[in-house]
Formats: C-alpha cells, sequence, structure tokens
C-alpha cells in the first residue's frame, strides 16, 4: 500500500506557521523576483487568482481584496519540507521523497486500519510542524496520487482517502478525466482521445497490449496502475520541476564526516545532471542528514541547512561547494547516519536567469557549459562517475529582488519570531 | 611495489570517544518539531522568562496544565501559563499586572516552552 503526503498550498502554509493571524486570510507566494503568483491558497483561488498569475498585472487586485503577498523565502520552505520529511519517516520505513512537498510512503501489508493512520499522520504533521497535509492511500502510486486529490478537493473528507475497490472504484474511475491523472500530458490525451478513451476508467479497461501500441510504455504502465497491478517506479514519471530530491538511506550506517561530503557530492551531482538534462538552473539547496529513528538505542540527530547560490546555476563544482557548505551547518559528530539527501529548490529554466554582479563572464558560462556537457557525455558512456571541484559560490539571499520576504524565523538567530510576554 | 606500514596500535581511548557535551542534546528532544522564538515582555518574569529570552518550543509535547506554553489569542501568538481544571481553561502571567485570559474555543496551543535562554551579558 502506498500514502502520498502533500502539503497542502506548501509555501503559503509554511508563511502561516509564524503568522497565525493569516489562518483563514487569502495568501500568495510570489516567483523569484516578485515575478508571478507560484502558490495560493484556496481562499486566493476562490477570488479569481490564479498559479502563473504575473504580479504587475494582478496587484492592484490583491491589494484590493487583502491578499496576503510573500516573496519567496525557499530558506523558510526548505526548513519545514525537512522537518515534514522527518516527521513522516516515524510512520514507514520506505519513503519517497517526490517533490518539496510530497512524498510516497510504502505502508506494510500488515496495517489494518488504513484510514487509522493516515489521520494520524495527517494530525501530527500538522501539530509537529504547522503544516496542513492531505493523504491518498491507494495500492499503487498512480491511484494513491488520485486518492489524494480528491481527499484535498471534498471538504467532507477531512484531508484524508483511502481508495475504494471494485465497484465503488469503478464509479469513481468513471468521474476522472484522464487528462487529470498524473503522468498523462497533454499529448498522451490527444491520443486516447483518438481511440475514444476519456475517462480514468477506460483506460484501465485498455487490453495491454493496445495501451502499450498506442501509449508509451509509460501510460501502458499508468493503465496497468489503475487496475491495482503496482508497477511504477516514482522516477519514470517526471512532472515540469520546481525541485529536485536526491537522497538516499546508507547500506550501513555513516559516522565519518569524510564520507559523508563523498556521499553529499554524489547526490547533488547527479541532482546538477538531472538539472542540465531538463535545462534548469537553481538558486538554492539545502543537505540534510538523519539517524534512523527506528533503532531507538541510538542517539537521535536530524541536521538540516540550506546555502544560497550567487546565481542559480547547474554547474556541479558549484553546487557541490555549497552543499559541502551546508553539510557543516547540519553535521553533527557522534551519531550514526542512515540517511543523507541534497535538495535543489527555486528552479527555474537557464535562459531566464537574470544577471547579477557575481554573474560570470560570457567566455567563463560557455567553457564551463563546455566542461558539463564532456563530464555528462563521459558519465553516460562510462557510466556514473563523480567530478568535484571545490570552488567558492555561497552568498547571502539579499541578491534578490524580493520585497515581500518574509524573515528566515528557523534559521537565523536574528530574525527569530518574537512573541508577547 | 604496495608496501604497507602498520602505524602503531589503535588508540585505546577510540572506543571511549566522548563528544563535546551538545547543548541540541540537552534542549532538544524533538528536532523536527522544535522551534526558537523570542520572548518581547515582561508578563512572564515571574516563570523566569525575561524580556528578550530565547524560548525554546516543542510542538510534538502535549500541553498539559500548569505548562508554559505558546498561545495563539485573537490571531496573535502569546507566552503564558495553561492553566486546565474542571472550570475551563485559561492563560495566566506571571506577573500580577497581568490578568488571566480565559481560552477561547478559536484559540490554540501553538507549542509547549520546554526552556527559556536568558542572556547574563548583553550580546554583541
Amino acid at each position: 500500500m502506498y500514502a502520498l503526503v502533500d502539503c497542502n498550498s506548501f509555501y503559503c502554509s509554511c508563511e502561516r506557521v509564524f503568522r497565525p493571524e493569516l489562518a483563514t486570510v487569502p495568501t500568495v507566494v510570489l516567483s523569484n523576483n516578485d515575478g508571478c503568483l507560484i502558490a495560493l491558497t484556496p481562499e486566493a483561488k476562490a477570488l479569481g487568482f490564479v498559479m502563473g498569475d504575473p504580479y504587475h498585472k494582478v496587484r492592484e487586485k490583491l491589494e484590493a481584496n487583502r491578499v496576503a503577498v510573500f516573496s519567496s523565502n525557499y530558506t523558510l520552505y526548505g526548513d519545514f519540507s525537512a522537518r515534514v520529511l522527518a516527521t513522516l519517516r516515524a510512520f514507514a520505513e520506505e519513503i519517497e521523497n517526490y517533490s518539496i512537498d510530497e512524498s510516497f510512503l510504502r505502508f506494510s501489508p500488515g496495517v489494518s486500519d488504513l484510514d487509522g493512520l493516515s489521520r494520524t499522520i495527517r494530525a501530527t504533521v500538522r501539530r509537529h510542524t504547522g503544516i496542513p497535509v492531505s493523504v491518498g492511500v491507494a495500492p499503487t502510486k498512480v491511484l494513491a496520487k488520485l486518492a489524494n486529490k480528491l481527499a484535498k478537493k471534498q471538504p467532507e473528507r477531512a484531508g484524508v482517502m483511502v481508495m475504494p475497490k471494485g465497484a465503488e472504484l469503478e464509479a469513481l474511475l468513471r468521474g476522472v478525466e484522464v487528462g487529470s491523472l498524473w503522468g498523462i500530458g497533454r499529448q498522451l490525451t490527444a491520443r486516447l482521445a483518438e481511440v475514444g478513451v476519456k475517462t480514468a476508467w477506460e483506460l484501465s479497461q485498455l487490453p495491454d497490449t493496445a495501451a502499450r501500441k498506442n501509449l508509451t510504455v509509460v501510460g501502458a504502465r499508468i493503465a496497468a496502475e489503475l487496475r491495482g497491478v503496482s508497477c511504477l517506479e516514482i522516477e519514470e514519471i517526471s512532472p515540469a520541476k520546481k525541485n529536485i530530491i536526491s537522497s538516499r538511506s546508507f547500506g550501513q550506517p555513516i559516522t565519518e564526516k569524510s564520507e559523508m561530503r563523498e556521499a553529499v557530492a554524489t547526490y547533488v551531482s547527479r541532482a546538477a545532471e538531472k538539472m542540465r538534462r531538463d535545462g534548469s538552473v537553481s538558486g538554492q539547496l539545502r543537505v540534510f542528514v538523519e539517524t534512523n529513528p527506528f533503532r531507538e538505542q541510538d542517539a537521535q540527530w536530524f541536521g538540516s541547512c540550506g546555502a544560497t547560490l550567487h546565481t542559480p546555476t547547474n554547474y556541479t563544482p558549484e553546487l557541490v561547494s555549497a552543499a559541502l557548505h551546508a553539510l557543516e551547518g547540519c553535521w553533527r559528530n557522534g551519531f550514526r547516519y542512515k540517511k543523507a539527501g541534497v535538495m535543489l529548490l527555486d528552479l527555474h529554466s537557464g535562459a531566464e536567469v537574470q544577471s547579477s554582479f557575481f554573474t560570470p563572464p560570457p567566455a567563463v558560462v560557455g567553457r564551463r557549459a563546455a566542461a558539463m556537457a564532456a563530464l555528462d557525455g563521459l558519465n553516460r558512456q562510462l557510466g556514473r562517475g563523480t567530478v568535484t571541484v571545490a570552488t567558492a559560490g555561497i552568498a547571502p539571499a539579499w541578491r534578490m529582488k524580493r520585497g515581500m520576504c518574509s524573515p528566515c524565523y528557523t534559521t537565523r538567530w536574528d530574525e527569530l519570531r518574537e512573541v508577547a510576554a | 611495489m604496495a608496501a604497507s606500514v602498520r602505524a602503531g596500535f589503535p588508540s585505546p581511548a577510540d572506543d571511549y570517544m566522548e563528544k563535546a557535551a551538545d547543548l541540541n542534546e540537552l534542549l532538544i528532544k524533538h528536532p523536527a518539531a522544535t522551534f526558537f522564538l523570542k520572548a518581547r515582555g515582561d508578563s512572564m518574569e515571574g516563570a523566569g522568562i525575561r524580556d528578550g529570552a530565547t524560548l525554546i518550543v516543542d510542538r510534538a509535547v502535549t500541553p498539559q496544565d500548569g505548562d508554559v506554553v505558546i498561545a495563539i489569542v485573537e490571531g496573535n501568538l502569546t507566552v503564558k501559563r495553561l492553566r486546565n481544571d474542571k472550570t475551563g481553561a485559561w492563560l495566566e502571567a506571571a506577573n500580577a499586572r497581568y490578568k488571566p485570559i480565559p481560552l477561547a474555543t478559536d484559540d490554540m496551543i501553538w507549542g509547549v516552552v520546554t526552556d527559556a535562554i536568558n542572556p547574563m551579558r548583553k550580546r554583541r
């Protein structure tokens, strides 16, 4: 059984934890440089605002409606993401951090009260971190994703939905358009329409051979997943990513920092390669390390630390250097580490990066791109390798235009939230 | 070519290595649920929370009668002592100049203060 745990309006929810007066106030978060709306609470959506609205066009309407507007504070969101992940780890041994605000948990077959467990997870994450989440449970990831969507959409479900079986599932799938399914893009939707498939139910009933012929392998697997046959690896579906997480549990616990440095460098290199493949760059990253919460005899530590880059980049040496710097901030000696990971946040396409004082000259940019292309080529041919060059690339976030940025409540001593005594 | 050199015995102290005492270990039981806040005001002086104190707040702890808590009162965060009995729940200051505040149904407990750090010297 899989559970998809998804944070509701994640960036907005992070802002609200330290601003309880905004609990019911429509709230939005802007993209980097205050370009457009990237996160909205349901109250803001109800006012007619949508994801992607350019800020300068809707600014007056936001003000007129007294919407709370925030510049993006990735330091804060990265910290909360790590907290939510750490909280979820108490509930399942197997977790896939799918994105900054979504995780798949795999429950062991022995769990009988799935609804009860899901409600406990939801309540615990809310209480411990302040972040509201929705939980969708089903035998496959595609169905879990759908269950999650329904849990979020239908208020009477109170944020939790365990997918039904049999006739009830059929009735439900008949009401779901294929285009709204996880992994079915516009092209696939069009191709399915040609063969008369419009609902999720129709897709699930497509014979395997026909599915494979008309769709891709991925499409055929989605069809199987809808029938309750689990066959989808998480990596096989990659939506337009807002962030990349590269993490792993270690076979043997790590106790030496030198080993951890290698692990972190490997993860960030892998993530950088992924970014280059997508043509994206990142301006923020976060490293986290954690012990095994299931070993109660061990001392426990969970640490996470973020770093901001001068200029958004996908250049491996710069990212490695930033990640190792962040590791210094969250490593503690004397623990047996079970897992570590790197999140690359604030991803956008390389073309839209604005140059700053710290942007390297074009000749350097060209040389770096050539070096990375050569590196990726070699890694593809000869298997995964790691090349790391230590270069300095850390800078505070002040250079970005983010006029309405909230304080870094959780990461800076001089920005703590004040409370009336 | 490859010659190995035995660089002496491992230190007999290796097995008894102790890490430096770590404040995190002393003060933070639930790292993912623990936040730091700063107290502003004198209403909790009697409880050892001075103006400017750094509060360690654990959200994983279940608030009980007598706990110093962060509460949301009319949308604002405030630190007070929680009182909980048959007659209901209210928030109590630790300073005679402040009146107790009844806890309304809309109000919520944000977290439980486990420790307060009061500077003894001006921080520079």
